[in-house]
């Protein structure tokens, strides 16, 4: 305990606000969003870089946040699973998880949201085979995955009709 | 008026009913509850496989600041385990360690750093054993025993014969055999265990919230390990991250968290690490089956004699009843006039398995399944039609063990996969390296006697109905993402005829929901299901009543329309909100209760020691077609498409059933192709998800699932097990579609690339030689 930690004063955005946090050098950017700042929708499912449940964009990107330390996000804009919901209801994608199954125990659902958010931004059409290259770092042990392909389908299709609206 | 109709929420594709929190992100898992007075909890593990404990000396980690507490074996000698009969595993081990990784001490502290520093200051003195880690080393001759109690390190030995089978053997015109391995392998589930325990001193009171499927059980088991009584402790189950088995019994991350929270007076959260998770294991033992058939020249099966042994771990665990389903499940696919068992729960130095999806059946069925398939082939059948030439028939469906079965769509599942998958058109047709296999299954849908008899119902649910006219469904029935909470819903809100968006649930909270059994056997359906409906019923005839005496009228003259009650077409009614409010009168609040109870009929036969295990209300039938193509190159295996069949009674939820299937067959897949556990004297190797691999989204293959619907006398709106059968039938048709493509017939599991490339290879050379 007496042991200095070095420590970083940390500025980003997390969800569209602006923080400055003291982190622990070693802290993990999973550990961050869960412990310190109490998003828990951030899911933790292996010891680093497995399974995809802790999938979160950083600038934009999906990436592993039990494989980013905090204090490397510095000016970094962070969207966790709590910011993806838009003006309160559910996004196309977090309607398409629900209302085609794409969920069961539900754990590894944040992760794979997100990373479908990161493609879907990146590919607003992508072919099954691009979903499943762009879900391959998301481990789910419920569905099979089917489902969370028509998941995927459902919001593709979903906010491809609204922009033709648009 | 005439308009107005019941509404329906049976046989309809119904989203999850907390669907909206996991998308969210809004659901609570165990490992979500962070209170900020909370406490770390980290868990000293054994070094090695098999020692006496000589001296845990805490000394120096409780001397570090920001130690609360530190326990070990010490803090509790009440052993627990899921069997009444096989109660000695302890949540920290005393006197000896028997596998690696067995937690020997517990530290809670104020922050991880620190809890890993006291651990590191843990100084565990020991004199090694002898250890075994395989069936075979355990129950060699002149070996030290694990357990005092269990000689030659034989957990549970059966020994039944139903019928006649030398003179089975002696009928047949042909028989074959064959000896089959299944690797160990683990559920994989995504959350890994997790438990926080908040103990009161002033009340000496402890709530714990844990990731179980078995709240129930994990309550009688902290009571017992902490001596304290039933009614001081709380028990929560939280959303939960998958089950597949592998928390189906108390485990002893909640039990040492409860016990290292009281040490340090406060609240403890432990969120085990992924490969301590694997070391609590708890999932499909190791499994050697020897397997003899003999079968008529028309391919009608005359006596079956087989063996079975498992590696059982360290610990009893479910031990027994996976030996005992090992034998009694082999019965009720088929008919089958003579079997001899022999099975062997082997006690080992590695991490207890446990009841893992499929549980008991799952390498008995890929075995004869495989070997079926090989008959048919030597006695030029047809692989669907061998299987035809042996179905059970009705109306009775009699086994030898006395199976209580009432509905059997096994038929209607082999005519599905035949005509969706072109069966007889490309069977054996399919050009080089290209295949097909079919294979079949079944499951129980729960067992007919619980692990722990106490003359209860096997399941009770309460609804709650208030001034406001909304119904709270309360259960203990513990939703892990199967969706048990979606389908009791649905089933109350059936036969009140009301839309579910009227209905609330609370689950899995022993303050406030009535117990239950848990989520494992495939149970709940069936049981909290019926449960379910007959609360309703009993809510049905009390509406009933007060509309009755509201309009004047007699009960058996109201008519229920769910949203209105009414005497007669003509009569404009009362809408639902004046019925309640004319119930309410006098009473106040409604809360009613449904019970179910399986009937003795089911409870399994008395012929052999152990044949209740295997009795169930109903069996779920699934067969299933999968075609393959093996690179001849790399042995790589690409299942390109499976057809799913299961008789599943009704579909209650045919978008949940779907889901529970197309699970199924991909966690079959995994055991197929990939996974399975390896250990170099006693350690673990594989408990990573990179070193354990499970299928990725890439390799998923399309399944097409027929959904088959037999109505079950008994199951609630007849419906019976949906999520294990698919898994037990995906194995052997895979490895049946490899012989078909190949000419090569895996027998051993998993199926990897550089296994079948060595089967290919010496296939080549003797195709060579005989030519």
């Amino acid at each position: 305990m007496s042991e200095k930690r070095n420590k970083t004063l940390l500025h980003c955005t997390v969800n569209g606000k602006e923080r400055d946090d003291v982190v622990k050098d070693n802290l993990l950017l999973a550990d961050y969003l869960r412990e310190e700042i109490g998003l828990t929708g951030t899911k933790i499912g292996c010891d680093g870089g497995e399974c995809g449940c802790c999938t979160v964009l950083i600038d934009g990107v999906p990436q592993h946040a039990c494989l980013r330390l905090a204090a490397t996000c510095q000016e970094a804009e962070i969207e966790t699973i709590e910011s993806v919901s838009e003006e309160a209801r559910l996004s196309a994608l977090q309607r398409g998880f629900h209302e085609k199954l794409g969920t069961q125990c539900g754990f590894c659902t944040p992760g794979m949201i997100m990373a479908a958010e990161g493609l879907l931004r990146e590919n607003p059409n992508p072919s099954v085979d691009e979903i499943r290259q762009g879900l391959a770092a998301n481990i789910c042990r419920c569905t099979g995955y089917i489902k969370i392909i028509e998941s995927v389908q459902f919001a593709m299709d979903e906010l491809n009709s609204k922009g033709a609206a648009a | 008026m005439n308009e107005i109709k019941p509404t329906q929420s049976v046989g309809v594709r119904v989203p999850l009913v907390d669907g909206p929190e996991k998308v969210s992100g809004k659901a609570l898992y165990s490992g979500d509850f962070i209170p900020s007075d909370c406490l770390v909890g980290r868990i000293f593990r054994s070094p090695v496989s098999h020692a006496e404990i000589i001296e845990v000396d805490i000394s120096e980690a409780q001397a570090l600041p920001g130690v609360k507490a530190v326990i070990t074996g010490d803090e509790t000698d009440e052993p627990f385990g899921i069997l009444p009969i096989a109660r000695f595993e302890f949540p920290l081990a005393r006197d000896k360690v028997r596998y690696k990784g067995e937690p020997v001490a517990c530290v809670a502290a104020i922050d991880v750093a620190t809890a890993q520093k006291a651990i590191d200051l843990i100084k565990f003195k020991y004199k090694e054993l002898p250890a075994y880690f395989t069936s075979q080393e355990a129950m060699a001759e002149g070996t030290v025993n694990l357990h005092d109690h269990r000689e030659g390190n034989i957990e549970r030995e059966v020994d039944f014969e139903l019928g006649e089978v030398d003179p089975g053997m002696e009928a047949a015109d042909l028989i074959m055999e064959e000896t089959f391995n299944c690797a160990e392998i683990a559920q994989v589930q995504s959350e890994p265990h997790a438990a926080i325990a908040e103990y009161d001193p002033t009340r000496d009171f402890m709530t714990v919230h844990a990731s179980t499927q078995v709240p129930y059980y994990g309550h009688k088991m902290l009571a017992k390990t902490l001596k304290m009584d039933e009614s001081k402790i709380r028990m929560i189950k939280p959303f939960v991250g998958g089950g597949f088995g592998c928390r189906t019994e108390c485990l002893n991350v909640e039990l040492i968290c409860a016990l290292v929270a009281r040490a340090a007076g406060g609240t403890v959260r432990i969120v085990v690490s992924r490969e301590e998770t694997f070391i609590t294991h708890r999932g499909r033992p190791e499994t050697d089956v020897e397997l003899k058939i003999g079968v008529k020249k028309d391919g009608t099966i005359t006596a079956v004699d087989f063996k079975a042994i498992q590696r059982g771990g360290a610990y009893s665990g479910y031990g027994v009843v996976t030996i005992l389903y090992a034998g009694g499940l082999m019965f009720g696919v088929y008919d089958l006039p003579a079997v001899r068992y022999k099975g062997f729960r082997i006690l080992t130095n590695t991490p207890p398995p446990g009841a893992m999806r499929g549980h008991g059946t799952t390498d008995v069925r890929f075995a004869f399944e495989n070997l079926f398939d090989k008959i048919a082939d030597e006695l030029g059948m047809d692989s669907i039609e061998i299987r035809r030439k042996n179905l059970l028939q009705g109306p009775k469906y009699e086994t030898l063990n006395e199976m209580f079965i009432n509905s059997y769509g096994l038929p209607e599942c082999l005519d599905w996969v035949e005509e969706k998958s072109d069966w007889k058109a490309r069977k054996g047709k399919m050009g080089p390296n290209k295949g097909l296999g079919v294979a079949c299954a079944h499951y129980p849908s729960g067992a007919s006697k619980p692990v722990n008899w106490t003359g209860e119902p096997h399941a009770t649910v309460h609804l709650k109905l208030d001034w406001d006219g909304s119904i709270t469904l309360l259960t203990g029935a513990p939703e892990i993402g199967q969706g048990s909470t979606t389908m009791a819903t649905q089933c109350a809100a059936e036969v009140l005829g009301l839309d579910m968006s009227r209905f609330q649930s609370l689950t899995s909270d022993s303050k406030l929901t009535p117990k239950d059994n848990g989520s494992y056997s495939s149970r709940v359906t069936y049981m909290v299901g019926n449960a379910s409906i007959d609360a309703a019923t009993n809510l049905k005839n009390i509406l009933i009543e007060a509309a009755a005496k509201k309009l004047e009228v007699k009960p058996e003259d109201v008519e229920c329309l769910g949203e209105v009650y009414r005497a007669g077409t003509q009569d404009e009614g009362l809408n639902f909100n004046e019925v309640v409010q004319a119930a309410l009168e006098g009473t106040g609040t409604i809360t009613v209760k449904g019970n179910f109870d399986t009937l003795p009929e089911s409870w399994g036969t008395k012929k052999y020691r152990g044949g209740a295990i295997s009795g169930s209300m109903a069996y779920a039938y699934a067969a299933q077609v999968v075609e393959v193509s093996i690179d001849p190159d790399t042995a790589e295996i690409t299942v390109e498409k499976v057809w799913a069949a299961q008789d599943v009674g009704k579909a209650l939820n045919p978008l949940a059933v779907e889901g529970q299937i197309e699970g199924s067959v991909w966690m079959g897949m995994g055991q197929a192709i990939s996974e399975g556990t390896q250990y170099v004297n006693g350690l673990g190797i594989t408990n990573s998800m990179l070193d354990y691999r499970v299928p990725t989204i890439v390799e998923s293959p399309p399944i097409e699932v027929g959904i088959i619907e037999s109505i079950d006398p008994h199951g609630p709106f007849g419906a019976k097990e949906a999520g294990e059968t698919s898994l037990v039938a995906f194995i052997p048709a895979l490895t049946n579609a490899i012989a078909d493509a190949i000419g090569v017939r895996p027998i051993d599991l998993p199926v990897t690339p550089d296994r079948l490339m060595e089967l290919m290879e010496n296939y080549q050379e003797k195709q060579e030689v005989a030519e």
